[in-house]
């Protein structure tokens, strides 16, 4: 005879053990969304803004264009044979012609270009003062780029959201297809093992990851782009509990009956795709036509991004995302009962 | 009774297995074993009929109780496969209000220096061992074996026996399913022979055997054709069997009858090749039952 450990204690342990013991798991569950963040956040960096490009046919007078080739910074400047010019032109290349005038200079451009238009402002303003104009006022400027409005800020959180909704789906789901496949579940059912320890030891196992997942993704987000929060940790951590519960059941559905992994696997994608495409993950819901978007907001994804951004920021609290709060429980609370009704041992 | 769908898996199947006694249900695959096992077990309910352990029927709401005191090894488990061997029984262990040491089960295993592996990198018959402990683990009063040495090799079944035969010593019970006769002749105190849902014999191994008399069995090939009308006629042969140029002949358990067949084949003057006589067993228990053998259709499995 032994003193008996804790069912739910050994189970969480269990279910924690193989999940570490897995690089498979532990990659797509921890390093994938920090590599998908860095490489987004790169790719959509702020970039310093594009110089306006300008071609000065040969005909011109250097004398007087010769400030636009030592205004490096302000102006890209290169001198073309005017038929090769007006042809850059034409194109794009460039974005505006500077020709000698019949008094002067003669600036051509399309106005309908706003970068032509910007163009022309530059290069007026570096000719003028290589011919000598004096300002009569001093201006000084001061660039910003604010946290809060860049695309890290608007990505961080739907990247959270993301990785909530794939761990609770391949973590409780699939994982159950896989038990059932291998004929585990009813090795368990054969034992007095509680029912409800085995549903809650998943409950706290994903609670464990939720948590490793929260502080890998938030802290991850404040080191390499400087993203704040700027509402209540608290609630970032409340919301996280609330989506990675509505997405578990959610998951639980796909898992409560299959018994093969490549269906499952189908299933999985059927669920989890749209809701990658349209729920505002990497780029805003608002460019899909008005009609769609209703229905979009009543995605469980697009209600966790949503309140998450809200909190991210523009500071809401939980209040202020009482609809978004509403559409997770709804999900929750409707895949539960299917999943309880539908869920098979065997 | 189990039906699915219109087709009946288990039919008027009787048994009891009494306490510390060792039953065996042995059959072909598709003979209803596992069936009748899983729904002792509780895993399904019968169309029909009645099932009670330990004087306790299912869905009474003591099913729980019920599990307590059984231990099961069912057929095709994967466990984790990344838990080691002293975890799975550890967590199999935490299920029970009672039970065995890790310790002492992994030391009746024979898994001590496997003790820390994963379940993954451990042999067929390791693996089995670990299912047969995960069973054990709640020290139960019955134990259900459902085809526990399949696809093992002969010394990984051995080591597997003596697992259960240890268990035994303490005077609990087993029912076991093999479709292996050896299997059931070396632990069974009885057996039920099982063919398509029904009990078609029911015995101690000696007494199914003895029921075929005293018997024993002559098989050899032949190269050209042989008459067997005077085979047949000789008094000491029951039955001649034969399949191509394969015959099998059921005579009397002496020498007199061995010699006898002999002399009519040199009188043919026919030559036997790989001439053997062996004595009953199980085996031709069931073929004498259903006229079929019982290991040919599933040497596979």
């Amino acid at each position: 005879m032994s003193e008996s450990p804790s069912p739910l204690a050994e189970l969480v342990k269990a279910r924690v053990r193989e999940f570490m013991r897995e690089p498979g798991y532990v990659f797509w569950v921890f390093g994938f969304p920090v590599l998908l963040a860095v490489g987004l956040g790169i790719a959509f960096r702020e970039r310093p803004p594009e110089l306006p490009r300008v071609a000065v046919v040969t005909e011109a007078d250097p004398a007087r264009t010769s400030a636009l080739f030592s205004a490096q910074g302000r102006v890209l400047t290169e001198r073309l044979p005017r038929a090769q010019a007006e042809r850059a032109l034409a194109r794009t290349k460039v974005d505006l012609l500077v020709d000698p005038g019949p008094d002067g200079l003669l600036l051509r451009f399309d106005p309908a270009q706003e970068r032509s238009r910007l163009a022309r402002v530059v290069v007026e303003d570096i000719l003028q003062r290589g011919a000598g104009r004096r300002d009569v006022l001093a201006v000084r400027e001061q660039t910003v780029s604010e946290v809060g409005s860049r695309y890290v800020d608007f990505l961080v959180p739907g990247l959270i959201g993301l990785n909530l909704m794939g761990s609770s789906m391949w973590g409780i789901g699939f994982n159950l297809v896989l038990a059932r496949k291998r004929r585990l579940l009813r090795r368990y059912a054969v034992t007095p093992m509680h029912r409800a320890h085995f549903l809650l030891a998943y409950f706290f196992s994903r609670s464990i990851f939720l948590a490793l997942e929260l502080a890998l993704l938030i802290g991850f987000g404040k080191l390499f782009f400087g993203t704040q929060i700027r509402g209540s940790v608290l609630d970032v951590v409340a919301l996280g509990v609330v989506g990675a519960a509505s997405f578990a059941a959610i998951s639980l559905i796909v898992g409560s009956r299959l018994d093969n992994t490549e269906v499952a696997n189908g299933w999985m994608n059927f669920v989890m795709l749209p809701m990658w495409i349209l729920s505002g993950s990497f780029f805003s819901y608002e460019r899909f036509p008005e009609w769609l978007r209703l229905p979009i907001r009543l995605l469980p994804l697009t209600a966790v991004n949503d309140a998450l951004r809200a909190v991210y920021n523009d500071g809401a609290s939980l209040l202020g995302v009482g609809f978004e709060l509403g559409v997770l429980v709804a999900w929750g609370a409707v895949g539960f009962l299917v999943a309880l009704k539908a869920f098979r041992w065997q | 009774m189990k039906r699915y769908g219109d087709k009946v898996a288990v039919n008027g199947v009787d048994l009891d297995v009494e306490t510390g006694e060792c039953f065996g249900l042995l059959g072909p695959n598709g003979a209803g074993k596992t069936t009748t096992v899983e729904m002792l077990e509780g895993l399904y309910q019968p169309n029909a009929g009645s099932i009670e352990l330990f004087g306790l029927a299912w869905g009474r709401g003591q099913d729980g109780e019920i599990r307590e005191r059984f231990g099961v090894q069912l057929q095709e488990t994967q466990l984790a496969d990344k838990l080691t061997v002293a975890e799975v029984l550890k967590l199999f262990r935490s299920f029970y209000r009672r039970g065995r040491p890790v310790d002492e089960l992994i030391s009746l295993l024979a898994l001590e220096e496997e003790r820390n592996r994963y379940f993954s990198r451990l042999s067929g018959g390791q693996k089995q061992r670990v299912a047969v402990g995960c069973a054990l683990v709640g020290d139960p009063e019955l134990l259900f074996l459902d085809e526990p040495t399949t696809g093992l090799d002969p010394r990984a079944r051995k080591s597997l026996w003596t697992i259960v035969e240890r268990y035994r010593e303490q005077g609990r019970s087993v029912l076991l399913t093999t479709h292996y006769m050896e299997e059931a002749a070396a632990l069974c105190d009885r057996v039920a022979v099982m063919d398509q849902g029904k009990i078609i014999a029911l015995g101690t191994p000696r007494a199914l055997v003895d029921s075929l008399g005293m018997v024993q069995f002559v098989e050899f090939e032949v190269t050209r054709p042989l008459e067997e009308a005077p085979l047949s006629a000789l008094p000491s042969v029951a039955s001649v069997v034969s399949r191509g140029q394969h015959y099998r002949l059921r005579v009397d358990r002496s020498l007199a009858a061995l010699s006898s067949v002999l002399d009519e084949l040199a009188r043919q003057d026919v030559q036997p090749i790989g001439l053997s006589t062996h004595q009953a067993t199980l085996d031709d228990v069931f073929l004498h039952l259903t006229g079929r053998a019982l290991e040919q259709r599933t040497e596979k499995a």
